[in-house]
């Protein structure tokens, strides 16, 4: 296998983009990745994209964003894993540039959930459940959650406040993140009286879903000019693991068992343990996930997830910081796109140009997403090459 | 509307049939094709008998289109006594409300109404408290 590096990053602030169309969307953060990147030209494009055929009427996505962008024949690919799309997307990237199938590869990741007033977005991201056996019974991704989350605070004596821990971290991330959708800190007596959705999930526990497009460039060596400019990131690790997709057909609905997996297999190929990243680009989807993908990756002990973020071991001067641009419930949650921009903003780390947040000394990052509750989980480890 | 396929799973939401492996005699709801215990085909139906405990249950305060009419509405999982584990709506519920380790039963209530096309009615599977005493 051939090393595999990230030549061009771009992205487009995560928010509501009445005006931009989904194709124009993705042009942006195709192109703004393309501009970076001194020339480089991809000879295959990997989408990332859950709700278009959907929410736009419109498939066949790896052709039309090809066309749009203006890079002609080139070959196309569309990955669907759920909210986990973006990262399966950039996994095949990978696979393409490690097996010496073309020199260099564009991901994109985009979502355009504004097409659409009214609750069908809730119910086309259900189709990502069981759809005959979970999404029949009027189960949406937030019922999950509150299924998952109760029976969490049942098993380990969780008070449901503590989660509320997690959105408030990453609200305060989020601040210096301009390309965040909240950059506004929230209290906990926020939190604390915030609307049932799925109850115990509550609305501060759910990331806003939200119009996006991220898009990263993947080279070989070879292909990397000499005196090249951007500071160059490694991808070391990229794994994809799949659990049994319904909640009901799992030994042990907590384990997370992909999200464990998958963290081992990235981590193996690195050939590092977990412990030995500088920060943690989770999914926290739902705050209960963010506990459950700290847990499983092994940063807290199962149950105790919550009780060391609030001593302060995730937050940005912490033992391990997690989503250090506010995550998806602060960035916002771009689905589709979601895993892209989670591995560009390990990437403006590892290249020390993460602004206010800045984790010092940056030097590897452990990247995840999730689709629902680990029913895929999509895990990478990035490294800057010095 | 999708009756072929609301046709084709009448007999597991009416009846809560699923399988029992010819192989290693574990017992699968929903049926599937592979046997989850010992990897077999699993293809010999067998009805549960719609007895189980809530291992974990949330109230959608958030219902998407064609189930708001029971807004808010309880979803469970339910471990089965046979072993299984199904997710199921909860109905019949007192001011006593839900708690995990509750017994409960299968009864079958309308799931759905679509709004759209004549408004199909889906009827399905619900589990409600088990009447004290009646085990
Ligand atoms: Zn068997």
């Amino acid at each position: 296998m051939r090393d595999v590096f990230i030549t061009g990053i771009g992205q487009v602030p995560v928010g509501e983009h009445w005006e931009v169309s989904l194709r124009s969307l993705a042009a942006r953060a195709m192109l703004a990745a393309l501009h970076q990147a001194e020339g480089l030209r991809p000879q295959a494009l990997f989408v990332g994209n859950l709700l278009a055929p959907v929410l736009s009427h419109q498939a066949n996505l790896a052709a039309l964003l090809i066309d749009n962008a203006g890079l002609d024949g080139i070959e196309g690919h569309l990955v669907e894993a759920g909210e986990a799309s973006g990262a399966a997307a950039l996994h095949s990237a990978f696979l393409a540039i490690a097996s010496g199938w073309v020199e260099s590869a564009l991901v994109v990741g985009v979502e355009k959930v504004t097409d659409y007033i009214g609750s069908g977005v809730e119910l086309a991201l259900a189709e990502t459940e069981d759809a005959d056996y979970e999404t029949a019974q009027g189960l949406t991704l937030s019922g999950l959650a509150g299924l998952v989350m109760q029976r969490y605070l049942h098993e380990y004596g969780v008070e449901r406040q503590a989660l509320g821990v997690f959105p408030t971290l990453m609200h305060a991330n989020a601040v210096h993140n301009p390309n965040a959708m909240f950059r506004k800190a929230i209290r906990r007596e926020a939190y604390a009286k915030a609307e049932m959705i799925s109850d115990p999930v509550n609305l501060f526990d759910m990331a806003p879903y939200a119009d996006g497009a991220a898009a990263v460039l993947l080279s070989s060596r070879a292909a990397i000019p000499a005196g090249f400019a951007q500071p160059l990131v490694r991808i070391s690790g990229s794994a994809l693991v799949t659990d049994r997709l319904a909640l009901h057909d799992r030994a042990d609905p907590l384990a997370f068992d992909a999200a464990r997996l998958s963290v081992e297999r990235a981590c193996r190929m690195a050939g590092i343990l977990p412990g030995e990243v500088n920060l943690f680009e989770l999914s926290d989807t739902f705050s209960i996930y963010a506990a459950l993908s700290l847990e499983a990756a092994g940063f807290a002990p199962t149950g105790r997830a919550a009780q060391l973020a609030e001593q302060g071991e995730f937050a940005l001067n912490g033992r391990m910081p997690i989503n250090t641009l506010g995550g998806m419930k602060a960035r916002g949650n771009p689905i589709g796109a979601a895993g892209v921009y989670q591995v560009l903003e390990a990437v403006l780390q590892l290249r020390g140009q993460a602004g206010a947040n800045q984790i010092a000394h940056a030097q590897r990052a452990l990247v995840q997403m999730l689709a629902g509750p680990a029913s895929t989980a999509v895990t990478h480890v990035l490294e800057r090459v010095s | 509307m999708e009756v072929p396929r609301h046709w084709r799973l009448k007999q597991q939401r009416y009846a809560l049939v699923g399988e029992v492996c010819p192989h290693c005699e574990g017992k699968i709801f929903p049926p599937r094709d592979v046997c989850p215990h010992c990897g077999g085909e699993a293809k010999t139906p067998y009805t549960f008998s719609g007895k189980g405990t809530v291992y974990s249950y949330t109230i959608m305060h958030d219902a998407p289109a064609g189930y708001d009419e029971n807004v808010p509405y309880t979803v469970a999982l339910v471990k089965l006594e046979e072993g299984p584990m199904v997710t199921a709506q909860l109905t019949d519920l007192d001011e006593q409300g839900v708690q995990i380790g509750m017994p409960v039963e299968m009864v079958t209530r309308r799931i759905r109404q679509d709004g759209d096309e004549r408004g199909l009615l889906v009827y399905g599977y619900k589990f409600r408290p088990m009447i004290a005493g009646a085990r």
